[in-house]
Order: C-alpha cells, then structure tokens, then sequence
C-alpha cells in the first residue's frame, strides 16, 4: 500500500466519520427514522469494507461488531436507544486511533465493545433517560384500593416503597377519580397508580405485596411500556431501571469511553449497584433532617447535663456526620460525565468557524454534587461557545500575530477546599476593556464618568442585554448567555470570575461549592441574631482592635499580617439599633482571590448547616443565600459570601485604587 | 420515632411473645387482657397498629374491631387478627370488621415481625 492510497483512504475515512456522527446525533432525536439508520449502517459498512481493503485488519474487525448491532438495530430487532448512538459515537470516536495504530492500553475498544455485545446479547442495557424505547421488556401494573382501605389502616405509600422494591418505575398516579373537596371521603383512596415493573416479578410476588389490602391490580406482563400514562420522556430525572435489572458484569470493564455505559453495569465483582437518583435525594433530605434532628439532641443533651444523655448525642453526632459525608459521596458524578459533549461541541464549532481549536481538558475526575452537574452544562455550553467565537481567532489572524495557527481551549477542574473551581482559558485575542466600556457606555449600562478597574469591566459582560459582537452569528452575539450563566452559577451559590489579557488570551473561571444539601458552618451573632458563614470561606477570626470601633471616613481596614484586608460592620449592614458589647470579633472570610471582615458581635460555634432555599420573594436580598434551622428549633439566615466580598470590594475598590496608582 | 403496637389477647404467653418479639425490633408495645381492655386502651392513646386475637372473652375480637372503627379516633390504624385457623370466612369477616390483615396461629417471630413491617413500613 502507497502513502498516496493511504491518505486517500483517510480523506475518504474522514467524511465517513463526519457523516458517521451526523447519522448518530441525529438518531439521537429520531431514534425510528429507519432512513437514518440506514444510512448510519452504509457509512459503517463502507468503513470497513474500505479499512479491510487498505489493510486495515484491526479497524474492520472492531467496526464488524459495531456494524453487527446496527444490522439488528436496522432490522428491527433491536430499538437505537440512547445507549447504542452512545456506544456508537464511542466507537466512532475509537476509529482514527485505530487506523492510526494507536494503542488501546485502557482497554476502552473492548469496553466498548463488551458493552456492543451485550446489547446484541439481547442483555438489557438500563438507560438513565431511557427513551423506553431501548428499554428492557417490562411489565405494567395498575392498582387501586378499594372499599374503605385507608379507614382500614392501609398505606399506599407502604405499598408504593414494596413495589419500588421490586423494581416498580416511572410511577405515575392516578387522581382522575378524585372528587371535589366537597365529596372527598377520608376513608378511601381515590387515587390508583400505574408504573412499569421489570418482567422478572412474579404473580406471587404482586400477591405478596398486596396481600393485606383490597386492591384492584392488574399486571400487564408483555405490554411495552409506551402507554399514554407513560411519562414523558424528557422527565429530568426519569428512576433508571434498579439493580433487578441491570446486565450481568462484563468482563473487561476499564475506563469506558462513554462514561454512562460505565455506570449502568455493575462492575465486575458486583460492587457497584445502581440505584434510581431519586432514592439518593432522598436519602439526603432524610439525612438533612436528621442532622437538625442531631443538633437539636445535642442542645437538648447539654441543658440536661445527663452525662450518658451527653455521651449518646455525641455519639450520634459522630455517626450523623458519617453519614452525611457517606451520602454526600454517594451524590459525587465525575466532570467526565459532562466533558464527552464538549469534546463535540468544540470539534463542531471549530469546524464551522474555520477556526482549528485544540481543546484539552484537565481533572475530568473530578467530582461535583449530581445537581450541580446538571446544571452546570449549559454555562459551560456557553463560556465555551464564547470562547471559540468571540475569543478565538482565525488561523490567519493567529499568524499575523505570530501563534501558532491552531487554538488552544482549556477546560479545567479542581477541587480547592469545599469549593470546585471550574477553569476554561483560552489563547485567544483576549477581552479589550475599551471596547467592552465603549459598547456597555452605548448600552446604556454603564455612565459615562463611571471609573471601573479592568477587572470590574470584564464583569460587564455578564449584564443582561450585554453584547459586544459586531453581528450576531447563529452561534453567540444575542447578549443573552453571559447573564444567564452568571445567575446559573449563582443559583449553585458559586461566583465567576473573568481574566483576560489583550492578544494573549481569557480566562473564565467558575467556583463552585461541593454540595448544595448540608454544609459546615460558622454561627456568629449580630444583635441578638444568629447568622451563619459556610465554614470553607472562613480564613481566620481575630479580635477588632479597639482603634477601629468606630467607623472612618477613609473606609475600614484591618491590617492583617502587613496585608490591608476591608471589612464590614454587619451591624451597620442590617441595621441593627442597639450598641455592641466591648469586644466584637472579625470572621475573616475569602471569596476568589479576594478577603473581607466581617465585624461580629459573637463567635457561637461550628454547625451543620442544612441549607434551606429561600422563597422567590426573598430573591432580591442579596447578601443571604439560604437559611438554615438550629439546634433550637430557630432560624439562622445563610450569609452570601461572596456577594459580602463583593461589597467590601466596591466599598473600598476607589481606595485600593489609588493604593496601587501610588504604589 | 418509635411506633407503638397494641396487643390484645387473653393468653398472657401470647401476649408475652409478641411484646418481646416487637419490643427486641425497637417497637413500643401496649399490652390489653380482652376486647374490652383492648378498646380503653386503643382510644386512650395514640397506637400505630393493633395485633388482636379473635376468641377472647367479654368483647371477641371482631367486636373489637367493629366498636373501634366506630369511633373516629380509632379510624386508619391498621388491625392484624391473629386466628387459629386459615378459614375463608373469618378472613372475610375481619375485613368485613374493619381488619387490615390477618396472622394464623402458631406463628414465628420472623412473621410476626414481617407482618408488621408490613403494615407500618
């Protein structure tokens, strides 16, 4: 074989795979379109059929059992479910390393196929988000009490938790028969419930379940579950089907290169099961409570100075906070697991741009809360999207500025203490403070005379309506984007933060905390008032120096280790009468790179912050992210750190300002 | 929070087995000689779930049942029967009563503990 006949294979590979993807994507929304899997099966056949006739052996082996599914998927035996256009891009994915010779040392091509083949097995892959099509064959079951059951003492939600127990998904009630307030009967239940079983639960074990209750119950044991009372399948957090139902363990089963493949089997020792999302949350909420529970014990324990009493609230303590951190953990998905759709939607952009873009990630494993995950894929769709279109260049303006022709895009993610900082730098032509004040100053945002730092500039763009795009692309330039992901990251309780250096490149960096549900707290008092500060932001406490009591003109600084550090006075802040005891405290806490005090009338202890939202009508007090419940039974509001920071910044930035002009 | 149990039997052993039994899995249990008893005891305090005998004197246990879900306050609380024998129509006539389940006699601790699991989940 010549080079020459090589590279024209690879050309011809190249707009195989392109059409490849473009099939499979699409499959993705239109997983009937029998003319795309069509068409998905001839690019596949004709990778092989041309990879065999180049030599390459190893390639048309790995596509023979690739194109083996889609033969079955094309004759109707098996549906193209989520799992399979998965799989298959990441196969498609494995293609170029295969005919490049690449070596394959975490055995990802077999997992891949491993996977591949148990699906043509007929072994049911449990789909997260199963469309239901690809499903496994599943049962439905309808129930009913009947006569006067809940006068009896029958519990649906019993029930519920037993059939659930089984297996039971996609519960969906039904409350047609409900009558108006007026006729409603306490004694019966007039709601009946349908939901899918997996096809292995028996007769008996139904009887069993509804063995003390009047019940009309039907068990549909081949109907697919596709029925009307299904729900629909864009349910964010569809009960993936349980453990009763999961595949039997592969036997190769390494980094996988689509991760939720990874996860919907149980590893190879069966030490992994799944388990429907829903049961993690709440898992969590009971934990949440049993953590105010715990608080409330303890508090209890020390008023009644029962030594044994003290002793088992301690106890509990301890073994509360296991479990908090065991569930928390259990609640952990990897970065990996959003970063596959990135690699794409970079790739995709580039292409279209014009603009050759690397795009590196670094500490996929890291983990975040599953709730912040999901959230967090549409900010970073659009920090992204940024990044490629207003932020890089051409290959041609690269040259000129002497880069090197193709981009770099870096997505990054560490944990640094409680917080995951969430990085995408680019080396790009970099944010023109001039431009941004020019547009912001047109847009009306900003007034004329404002005196802003480069930094506060850079913050422009996250206002609504900014937008600083000559034209508006199909892809970016609307000015919507930046001011919703700014509140995105907020409704996480993270901050973001915009770096950039004309010609050299911006960085965007979004912090983010560990989890949403309890965290470790600093409860302080203001006034008679408990407050509390997440514990992660806490740098250091120290005493205010009687000097600085009262306030000064040229704004309040604490001199901490040669290092000016602003506060502010919370007092003055809530504005709370009254005069403060002799000696306050002053809770130092960080946000980013930056520090404020906080002056305090009291420091009163660490808690375990079970962090309750506000209501929407709270939504406009800025300086508090939650509330959270005491030992006591009280309230303690929840205070926004890094709003705080912010404050402290905007009290005392003109000051720093001039610091540094003079320094 | 801990559930309470009522039993109610004439047979002190019975009533012995099933309050260690229930007590060793963590529930609180109240013990009444008769149907009767059975009934004060029910409406005096709040109880999660009833285990009654059927023959016992001054108030059966189907008498029991029928004059508790007469009452408001002893409205939803699941009832189990215990009989000795598995006919048919005393399991009707129990739900009939107002039973929630039944238990046939001799039973093991295992069951008895399902049983009630089952009930209060």
């Amino acid at each position: 074989m010549t080079d020459d006949m090589s590279a024209i294979f690879r050309e011809e590979l190249r707009d195989l795979l392109e059409s490849l993807e473009r099939g499979l994507l699409d499959l993705k929304s239109r997983p009937t379109d029998t003319g795309l899997i069509n068409q998905v099966f001839r690019d596949l056949h004709t990778v092989k059929g041309s990879g065999a006739m180049f030599g390459f052996t190893a390639l048309a082996a790995f596509i023979h059992e690739f194109e083996t599914v889609f033969d079955r998927v094309r004759a109707g035996v098996i549906p193209a479910g989520q799992e399979i256009v998965r799989l298959a891009l990441a196969a498609k994915d494995e293609i170029p390393g295969l005919v490049d010779g690449d070596p394959d040392p975490d055995g990802r091509r077999e997992a891949i196929l491993g996977a591949l083949r148990d699906i043509m097995a007929g072994q049911p892959v449990a789909e997260a988000g199963a469309e239901d099509l690809a499903g496994p064959p599943l049962a439905r079951l309808r129930f009913r009490l009947t006569g006067a059951a809940l006068a009896m003492g029958a519990r649906p939600d019993i029930l519920l938790e037993e059939l659930r127990g089984l297996g039971a998904a996609h519960i969906v009630a039904d409350v047609s028969a409900v009558p108006g307030l007026d006729r409603l009967d306490v004694d019966t239940c007039a709601i009946g419930w349908s939901m899918d079983l997996p096809a292995g639960v028996t007769f008996a074990q139904l009887e069993d379940v509804f063995l003390f209750v009047d019940a009309d119950w039907q068990h549909d044991p081949v109907k697919a579950p596709t029925g009307a009372d299904a729900p629909a399948p864009q349910d964010p957090t569809p009960a993936p089907p349980v453990a009763a139902m999961a595949p039997p363990p592969v036997e190769t089963a390494p980094s996988v290169a689509a991760p939720p493949a990874r996860d919907s089997r149980a590893d190879a020792a069966g030490a992994t099961i799944r388990v429907p999302a829903e049961r993690l949350d709440g898992l969590m909420d009971s934990v949440g409570e049993l953590v105010i529970l715990e608080a409330r014990l303890t508090e209890l324990a020390r008023e009644s100075r029962d030594p044994a009493l003290i002793a088992t609230a301690e106890q509990i303590t301890r073994l509360a906070a296991g479990l908090r951190d065991t569930t928390m953990t259990m609640r952990m998905v990897p970065m990996r697991s959003l970063v596959g759709r990135f690699r794409r939607l970079v790739l995709d952009l580039s292409d279209k741009l014009g603009k050759p873009v690397e795009f590196s990630v670094i500490g996929e494993d890291t983990e975040l809360d599953k709730t912040v995950i999901e959230k967090l894929a549409d900010p970073l769709v659009h920090i992204l999207r940024n990044a490629i279109d207003h932020g890089m260049e051409t290959a041609a303006e690269r040259a000129a500025s002497g880069k090197g022709g193709t981009g770099l895009i870096e997505l990054s993610a560490a944990h640094a203490g409680a917080e995951v900082l969430i990085r995408v730098r680019d080396d790009g032509r970099g944010m023109d403070p001039a431009r941004i004040r020019a547009k912001a100053m047109a847009q009306g945002l900003i007034a004329a005379d404002t005196v802003l730092t480069d930094a506060q500039i850079f913050t422009l763009v996250f206002e609504p309506g900014f937008s600083t795009a000559d034209r508006v692309t199909e892809l970016s330039g609307r000015g919507v984007g930046m001011d919703v992901v700014r509140r995105t990251i907020e409704s996480l309780r993270g901050s973001l933060e915009i770096e950039s250096r004309l010609g050299e490149g911006t960085s965007v960096t979004l912090r983010l905390p560990l989890t949403l549900a309890i965290i470790e707290g600093l409860l302080i008092e203001v006034a008679g008032e408990r407050y509390t500060l997440p514990m992660a932001s806490v740098q250091e406490i120290v005493e205010l120096p009687p000097e600085k009591t009262q306030p000064k003109r040229t704004g309040d600084f604490l001199d901490i280790r040669g290092r000016f550090v602003p506060f502010l006075r919370l007092r003055a802040l809530f504005d709370c009468a009254g005069q403060p005891g002799p000696a306050q405290n002053v809770v130092i806490v960080m946000s980013g790179e930056h520090r404020v005090g906080l002056v305090v009338d009291r420091i009163v202890g660490t808690n375990q912050t079970v962090i309750k939202q506000m209501s929407k009508l709270h939504a406009s007090v800025r300086a508090v992210s939650g509330a959270t419940i005491l030992g006591d039974g009280s309230v303690a509001l929840i205070l926004d750190v890094a709003h705080l920071v912010g404050m402290g910044r905007a009290q005392t930035e003109p000051q720093a300002a001039a610091r540094e002009v003079a320094a | 929070m801990q559930k309470t149990v009522l039993t109610v039997d004439d047979s002190p052993s019975i009533r012995r087995m099933v309050a260690l039994t229930l007590e060793e899995a963590g529930y609180t249990v109240i013990e009444a000689v008769d149907g009767q008893d059975g009934l004060k005891k029910a409406l005096s305090q709040p109880v999660d779930a009833i285990i009654t005998d059927q023959n016992m004197p001054n108030l059966d246990g189907l008498g029991f049942i029928r004059a508790l879900r007469q009452n408001p306050a002893g409205k939803g609380v699941p009832i189990v029967v215990l009989s000795t024998d598995s006919e048919d129509v005393l399991k009707a006539q129990a739900r009939e009563a107002g039973a929630l389940g039944w238990m046939v006699k001799p039973f093991t601790q295992d069951k008895l503990l399902a049983v009630i699991r089952k009930v209060l989940g």
